[in-house]
């Protein structure tokens, strides 16, 4: 005997079954939520250049960096995650093929120049990003976020969140040239 | 020692509730009297164990127990205690507590209130609820169990999130959940019918009552969120298509469906399918709702710390659960024909277009909530939804809704004799058109299409409502409660689509930046910025601002804005100083201190704000006005004379 | 990236709301100031409404209290005095935050599914509509209940 099912029961029971089934991929993408994909990512970093944080009359900025693989690590003395991340990069720098570039995100300079000498300095050149114009050309939306350039200036990869070492060896190590630039000066 | 004793309770009240969903559904299918009668002990006993658990969760909140993590992460000594009793349901553990608490209420209302339904059928309805209460008591003691200690415990508390330090928490979870778990019960109705495989007028009568009250706690808990939220945010935003809003609107929009459809089933036999799978529906909204808010698949302001773990058991819960109900649903289907009949201006056209329009919307709200999740699942780069892509598709359905509720309310049954009705829905509509272009040109100066639709619509629907009781009570006729219960709540629907209206078109809102002494007009009134002062609260620090309100000269009232610093958390807050007038509302929330004195503000002119939650408010009254029509108490002597036979008494073989 | 990524926006979801995170330094709230033509600063609020903000990502650009929120309106404001056209700043900003910061879904062929669906759905439903009215129709013929409890002519 076939079974006919009625219209009036495969339809809600079909819906059901395709709903369950989004949820579970929602379910195994969850990790991800909220995490915006830079589009950035694989293309030209905007061109920028910024005043010093140290030095008040030196710039830094990608025309300065050409030529060199570098970190742009986007930083706040407001930032609560930015202080956990900090022990990372001093450490990191030690390691580091390439300068780790500091951009000091909407912050107030003389704080965050007394958190860098009370914390250490892991930064080659810290930029001070008053104004924030620089971080949203760069499609900053939470600190701490990190991108590695290269020498022509194209954005390789962009991590968001607090740097530990492992996320540095898995993620950012595979990344790197095998000859990332002669040092600057 | 009391928190192991509240774990202990939980864990007994789980057994009790499997006990409870045994004997329910068991009795009955093998006749076992003696089964039966034990579903009311074990709805007995899980209700006092279940208090029992919250009893003790309260006490280590009320006595500052931060050796229990829960109390440790959501209350502080300095939390004043009316938030050290609601901090209880402000995360999710404590809340999934809430909602258990409320089923074993709901359960224990039904018990009181089944006396007069057959047993087999009661002990039914009390097994499914056991089956949902299982369910969430072994999710809570799986996953989510509030009574872990922390060793050592800490020398305080991490602060109940200073959001939720306002009286809107005591009030909006609490009704909100009353209404999301009542949608069990009628969803345990539904299941029992089909299981017994009786589905008839009587059932339909029954289940009405316990269907309205869920719907109506349901409105008045999505009313209480707007409400707060109004206040609190500081920008004077009532509803965002919030993913955790979307998912109570849309079991909302699917219950008012529900009970519309149950009134055809219970007049006329008609819309069985419907009145099933709507319960169903409204039910698995309410589970989903559960399910968005505490997995993280969404990102949401609403959102409990998510953990992947717990939306797979929810999930898997919401599967099984549903997927038993639409087991059922098959199952019974072919029980579900009837032979009424009835012409297409029939009130049960118009009664079809509204459950076919409802349940479209709540697609819709659904399809745009899930799109993120669902491009995903197709690769495709973000999609993200928001408030322009939900206003208009929501408009699209609901506005012909309106219009045919206008029309269809003149409607009778069966055949509908709108011809003889035919002047009182243009007479309504004339002069709701007028009415409405005095109102927005008039009044406001407006000139937008949509405006002057949406204000006409709302006053048609008040006006067409009124026709029929008007005429009653001119000719001498008492109008029965179930007919003023209706009156008043589609009045309220009326008021809440004039209101929106209203306040959608016509509210300024500006932001200024303003020195002392320095002011600015904002619509038809005038801020006049005074000074500000430093304030200390219980557990928070805050600069008050004086602002100075006058309109056209004359002094309206002076507005006390506060930006709060919470001392643990850190984090601000705004409190907005909101003056009544005449239903309007002027509102300033405080910005922030630009320097030198000047501070930015953000001021705003809602018109008739106050009737966007009377609307709701009315739609509760009327529904519990008509529900306590004796006519139900009535289907006590109806049902005594009832036989379960395969397809009921009343309905017509086939 | 992805754990630490989302753990950071939940952390900062969580403070979202309540404005500023702490010790914010030259957090915008509420706008400093209005633009200069009425027109301009009605199309501009129109635009910020219409676009997420990209930490408290359940606000849109118009409501959130956060610095970022801040720093892309005055972008907005900055573009929008430069002479650019609405199209032209949502490039500009979906080119750095994707189709993310959209709350409005592009019209393209790849949403299509979803501005189509409400009226698909409204075409089905007035065709089971149509359906149903027929059938109930027909039935009458043979339906001899008597159902006028309700209306003002009945008996009591």
């Amino acid at each position: 005997m076939a079974l006919r099912i009625p219209i009036r029961v495969l339809i809600p029971a079909a819906v059901f079954i395709v709903l369950v089934a989004v949820l579970a991929v929602g379910i195994e993408h969850s990790r991800d939520v909220g995490t915006i994909h830079s589009p950035l990512v694989g293309r030209p970093g905007p061109a920028w250049e910024l005043p010093t944080l140290t030095d008040a009359g030196r710039k830094v900025g990608s025309s300065q960096l050409r030529g060199r693989w570098y970190l742009l690590n986007v930083w706040a003395t407001w930032c609560f995650e930015c202080r956990a991340e900090h022990d990372t990069l001093l450490q990191m720098q030690k390691v580091s093929p390439v300068p780790i570039v500091g951009m000091d995100w909407d912050d107030d300079d003389a704080r965050a120049l007394d958190y860098i000498s009370r914390l250490g300095n892991p930064y080659e050149a810290i930029a001070a990003d008053r104004d924030g114009h620089t971080a949203v050309d760069w499609g900053v939306y939470g600190a701490p976020e990190t991108f590695l350039v290269d020498d022509q200036g194209r954005i390789v990869y962009k991590y968001v969140g607090p740097l530990t070492l492992e996320v540095w060896r898995t993620e950012f190590v595979s990344r790197l040239p095998a000859n990332p630039a002669p040092s600057g000066s | 020692m009391l928190p192991e004793l509240g774990h202990f309770a939980l864990i007994l009240a789980l057994l009790l509730a499997g006990l409870q969903a045994f004997f329910g559904i068991a009795g009955p299918a093998l006749r076992k009297e003696r089964w039966m009668a034990a579903t009311v002990p074990a709805v007995a006993g899980q209700f006092v164990m279940v208090l029992t658990a919250v009893g003790t969760l309260f006490y280590a909140f009320i006595t500052y127990d931060f050796s229990v993590r829960y109390v440790a992460e959501n209350s502080n000594s300095a939390l004043p205690l009316i938030y050290r009793i609601a901090g209880l349901w402000g995360a999710h553990e404590g809340s999934l507590l809430l909602w258990i608490v409320l089923l074993a209420c709901w359960t224990v209302a039904v018990t009181l209130g089944s006396s007069q339904l057959p047993r087999p059928f009661a002990s039914r309805v009390l097994g499914v609820l056991g089956v949902v209460s299982f369910g969430f008591l072994l999710f809570t003691l799986a996953t989510s169990n509030p009574f872990l200690r922390l060793e050592p415990p800490p020398a305080d508390g991490r602060d109940l999130n200073p959001l939720l330090q306002d009286p809107g928490l005591a009030a909006h979870p609490p009704v909100l959940y009353t209404g999301y778990v009542g949608l069990a019960v009628a969803f345990a109705f539904a299941c029992a019918a089909m299981l017994e495989g009786k589905l008839d007028q009587t059932w339909a009568r029954w289940t009405r009552p316990w269907t309205t009250a869920a719907w109506a706690f349901l409105t008045c808990g999505i009313t209480l969120g707007a409400w707060w939220s109004y206040y609190t945010l500081g920008w004077g935003g009532y509803w965002a298509w919030d993913p955790v809003e979307n998912a109570s609107f849309m079991p909302w929009l699917v219950a008012t469906a529900l009970i519309h459809s149950l009134a055809v089933t219970d007049k006329r036999g008609l819309f069985k399918s419907w009145t099933l799978l709507l319960a169903i529906i409204a039910f698995s909204l309410s589970l989903l709702g559960t399910f968005i808010v505490r997995s993280g698949v969404l990102v949401s302001v609403h959102s409990f710390a998510a953990d992947p773990s717990r939306g797979k058991f929810i999930l898997t819960f919401l599967g099984t659960i549903i997927g038993g109900a639409f087991t059922l649903y098959a199952w019974r289907a072919p029980l579900l024909k009837s032979d009424a009949g009835f012409e297409l201006g029939a009130r049960e056209s118009f009664l079809l277009f509204n459950n076919i329009l409802l349940v479209i919307a709540a697609a819709t709200v659904l399809g745009g909530t899930l799109a993120p999740i669902i491009a995903d699942a197709m690769h495709q780069t973000a999609l993200s939804v928001g408030p322009p892509y939900f206003r208009p598709t929501f408009l699209l359905t609901i506005i012909p809704l309106l219009a045919l509720a206008a029309i269809g309310i003149h409607a009778n049954w069966k055949r509908g004799r709108l011809a003889d009705h035919r002047k009182d829905v243009i007479r309504t509509l004339i002069v709701s058109f007028i009415c409405a272009i005095a109102v927005v040109v008039g009044i406001y100066a407006g000139h937008q299409i949509m405006t002057i639709l949406g204000v006409t619509l709302g006053l048609w629907i008040i006006s067409s409502t009124l026709v029929d009781p008007l005429q009653r009570w001119r000719r001498g006729i008492a109008i029965p409660r179930h007919i003023l219960g209706m009156t008043i709540a589609h009045l309220g629907l009326g008021v809440v689509v004039f209101a929106l209206t209203t306040v959608e078109s016509f509210t300024v809102e500006r932001d200024i930046s303003l020195a002392r002494g320095e002011s600015a007009q904002v619509g038809s009134y005038d801020f006049r910025f005074v000074g500000t002062s430093e304030v200390e609260g219980p557990n928070y620090n805050a600069v008050r601002a004086e602002i100075d309100v006058t309109r056209g000269g004359s002094h309206v009232t002076t507005l006390y804005p506060e930006k709060r610093e919470f001392w643990v958390q850190r984090q601000e807050r705004t409190v907005a100083g909101i003056h009544n007038r005449y239903g309007s509302d002027i509102f300033i929330a405080l910005g922030d201190d630009l320097g030198a004195g000047r501070w930015s503000l953000r001021a705003q002119s809602r018109p008739v704000i106050w009737l966007v939650w009377l609307g709701p408010l009315l739609m509760a009254l009327g529904s519990l006005i008509a529900i306590s029509d004796r006519r139900y108490r009535a289907a006590r002597a109806a049902s005594a004379a009832m036989a379960p036979l395969p397809g009921g008494a009343s309905e017509s073989a086939r | 990236m992805s754990a630490s990524g989302s753990r950071l926006v939940r952390l900062s979801a969580g403070g979202c709301l309540a404005a500023a995170l702490l010790l914010a330094a030259a957090a915008w709230s509420v706008d400093p100031q209005e633009l200069p033509d009425p027109a301009m600063q009605a199309r501009y609020q129109h635009l910020i409404h219409e676009l997420r903000c990209v930490q408290c990502q359940n606000e849109s650009l118009a409501d959130s209290e956060v610095n970022v929120a801040g720093d892309v309106r005055r972008q907005v404001r900055e573009m929008m005095l430069a002479g650019k056209s609405d199209d032209q700043i949502r490039d500009y900003l979906v080119a750095r935050y994707s189709e993310f910061i959209l709350f409005k879904p592009k019209y393209s062929w790849r949403n299509a599914w979803l501005w189509l669906a409400p009226f698909v759905l409204i075409g089905i439903g007035i065709a089971v509509a149509a359906r149903i009215i027929r059938g109930r129709a027909a039935l009458l013929a043979t339906d001899t209940e008597i159902v006028d409890e309700d209306s003002p002519d009945a008996p009591r």
